[in-house]
């Protein structure tokens, strides 16, 4: 019967490819209409079980490096066409199953957004999760930070093998505590701790540190024009060049590491997995525009904005646009850009600023605030960034912050103007 | 050079959906004009500036009222004399719930507020939650709701303004925030005074007033923010 299964959402998929949609949903949807059994089932047969990646910023990379890391020992199936709810899921096994209704994989790595990790855990308990942050995201939708860690206390509780979580994240090791399963931690050194501060810190609050001892740890940094990190993983210190840049990846690496040891891999391994990971949709990925370099960063939510706005002092940019839209997935409140301090990072940095998106105005009105001056304000998402590259000489970067939806409509703009079939 | 002293209330645990960005507009209104604002953050225990022309307070989680509302009520007295005397003030949300009377929760447990303004607020089981804009003395203000308490208006105090597409107080009455003398209270965030510029300069011209200078303030270019309200008062909710 799950054969069936398998052939409604290849079918379905196929059904939408032929009119040119991407379909991370409707294939899985169906199938669960038609056979509401079919993904447990499914992943009850996997050997290693399943891997719950989850928290406000870093899912999509993280859950790469853990995919990336784990598929040098195991076969791995893992949702990485951005589809982190539990119909994507779905769609991700009909997509890794064959026609004849296998689905080769070992374990599966799972991105799974903070609610929809809850609904997952009624399909299938997770036998580890990856507990990464809990930030300021999309308050329109889940009302209140703690309202969002009470979300992944309860996907802890269900998980049944290993938890690892941030020990950095205050509100993550309250979680932890009183755990059935396992805990291990990865975190920071204090030396480089300031430079991952929390909302609270932001605002004038102590730094704590952590007394937790990490079974992966973050020993050094270097941002420049590529990522260098140092990390303990077990007993083994790990020099890595990340392709997947900035600080908040050095910190997720620690977190995917983490995990994986909970899988018996050795240190050189992982390093090995991590040096291999390459940028995810939208974080730090870079086209070639006739002879400028876009280089695409996504932005959701305050704290992974100021992250990504620190790739700047690296990349050099000739311009900036900054893309903001407020559909449904991007978030309807605007409040979450005056949580970010641009003029200590863009002023004098940035080159030529152009706002865009939906709400190119309030973007401007924000950088208006922290006296930077804009030159130019478009809704029409394409237009600016062709605008942008074509006022900027050859050689020269142009650097687009995006939101998700914003990024969508990039991609396909770029796919359009360079050729390159992206995404 | 005309020094206003903002005084910020909370700025730690009050600041969670961006209403901290209201104090960055008013400050740089001023400077624009050749003025500046000195701002004083009020942490739990500290004393109130006794120069304090502006106070503002923002929004919190609601975990994090208990301890706050404990040290806002402690200030009862303070907070009522200057409301009196004309400081004005600007409290978003939580702050603006803690002004009033009081909170009851939907536990029915009744959280004291210090009485400035004359409202209370009952908690409920689904949140207000979307884009919002009222119409005001002031001009058309422009921001976002995001609040699970429900406030209603005593005869003490007037709304601040009118809803028509959003929730407002209580989601029934079509009132929005509260005024008294030179106290306001709205549960605008966005920070509402961004897209709000009318609004931002009647408190700074109140405050100026207060203090016997010339509330006059040289008009600025806010095409800007009046074009960020365009766009917000026609997106979804």
């Amino acid at each position: 019967m799950d054969i069936l299964a398998i052939w409604l959402g290849k079918l379905t998929l196929l059904a939408l490819r032929a009119v040119g949609r991407r379909g991370t949903a409707l294939p899985g949807l169906v199938v669960e209409k038609v056979f509401p059994k079919f993904l447990a089932r499914r992943l009850a047969t996997l050997p290693l079980g399943v891997v719950v990646v989850t928290g406000t910023n870093g899912k999509t990379t993280t859950t790469k490096m853990v995919a990336t890391v784990l598929a040098q020992r195991h076969r791995v199936l893992t949702n990485d066409t951005g589809g982190n709810f539990v119909r994507g899921v779905l769609t991700a096994v009909v997509q890794q199953s064959s026609w004849l209704g296998r689905t080769p994989a070992d374990v599966a790595v799972l991105e799974l957004d903070e609610a929809h990790a809850v609904r997952f855990c009624q399909v299938h308990q997770p036998e580890r999760l990856l507990l990464l942050n809990v930030l300021r995201d999309q308050l329109d939708r889940f009302g209140e930070i703690d309202t969002t860690a009470q979300l992944l206390a309860k996907v802890a509780a269900r998980t049944t093998r290993h938890v690892v979580v941030n020990r950095d994240d205050p509100r993550l090791v309250a979680v932890a505590a009183g755990l059935a399963a396992e805990v291990s931690y990865f975190g920071v050194a204090p030396a480089l701790r300031e430079q991952f501060p929390t909302d609270e810190e932001m605002y004038g609050g102590d730094v704590r540190f952590s007394e937790l001892k990490a079974s992966v740890e973050l020993l050094a940094l270097e941002l420049g024009e590529t990522t260098e990190l140092t990390l303990r993983i077990g007993d083994t210190e790990e020099a890595i060049t990340l392709q997947a840049e900035g600080a908040h990846n050095a910190q997720n690496a620690a977190g995917a590491a983490a995990l994986a040891l909970t899988l018996d891999l050795d240190a050189a391994t992982i390093a090995d997995g991590l040096r291999a990971v390459q940028p995810a949709f939208g974080r730090g990925q870079s086209f070639d525009l006739d002879g400028r370099r876009v280089v695409l960063q996504l932005v959701k939510n305050p704290a992974g904005f100021r992250q990504s706005l620190r790739t700047v002092t690296g990349l050099r940019p000739a311009a900036t646009v900054i893309a903001i839209n407020d559909d449904y997935a991007d978030g309807r409140d605007m409040s979450w850009l005056w949580d970010v301090e641009f003029a200590s990072v863009l002023a004098g940095a940035s080159g030529r600023l152009v706002t865009s998106g939906t709400r190119a105005a309030d973007m401007a009105l924000r950088l208006h605030y922290d006296g930077l001056v804009v030159e130019k304000v478009d809704t029409d998402l394409g237009r600016a960034v062709q605008q942008a590259a074509a006022a900027v000489a050859p050689g020269e970067t142009v650097v687009v912050f995006s939101t998700y939806t914003a990024m969508w409509q990039l991609h396909q703009v770029l796919a359009k103007l360079t050729g390159v079939a992206v995404g | 050079m005309t020094v206003l002293t903002l005084a910020h209330l909370y700025p730690r645990e009050m600041n969670i959906y961006g209403d901290t960005g209201n104090v960055l507009v008013l400050r740089k209104r001023l400077q624009w004009r050749g003025r500046d604002a000195k701002v004083v953050g009020v942490h739990v225990g500290d004393p109130l500036p006794p120069d304090t022309d502006i106070l503002l307070g923002g929004g919190g989680q609601d975990a994090a009222q208990g301890e706050i509302g404990r040290d806002f009520v402690s200030r009862g007295a303070e907070l009522r004399a200057m409301a009196d005397d004309g400081v004005v003030m600007l409290t978003i949300c939580g702050s603006y719930q803690l002004l009033g009377h009081h909170f009851l929760t939907k536990d029915g447990r009744r959280i004291d507020g210090v009485g400035v303004l004359d409202v209370i607020t009952t908690g409920s089981d689904h949140r207000l939650i979307g884009n919002n804009h009222i119409d005001t003395d002031w001009g058309r203000l422009v921001g976002f709701e995001n609040h699970s308490g429900l406030t209603e208006l005593g005869p003490g105090a007037q709304p601040l303004g009118r809803t028509v597409a959003g929730r407002g107080n209580n989601g029934q009455d079509q009132t929005e925030g509260a005024v008294r003398d030179n106290v306001f209270g709205t549960y605008l965030h966005g920070p509402v005074l961004a897209k709000s510029p009318r609004f931002a300069d009647e408190l700074l011209s109140r405050a100026l007033a207060r203090r016997g200078e010339d509330p006059e303030l040289e008009p600025l270019d806010d095409s800007l923010a009046l074009a960020a309200a365009d766009v917000a008062i026609r997106r979804p909710r």
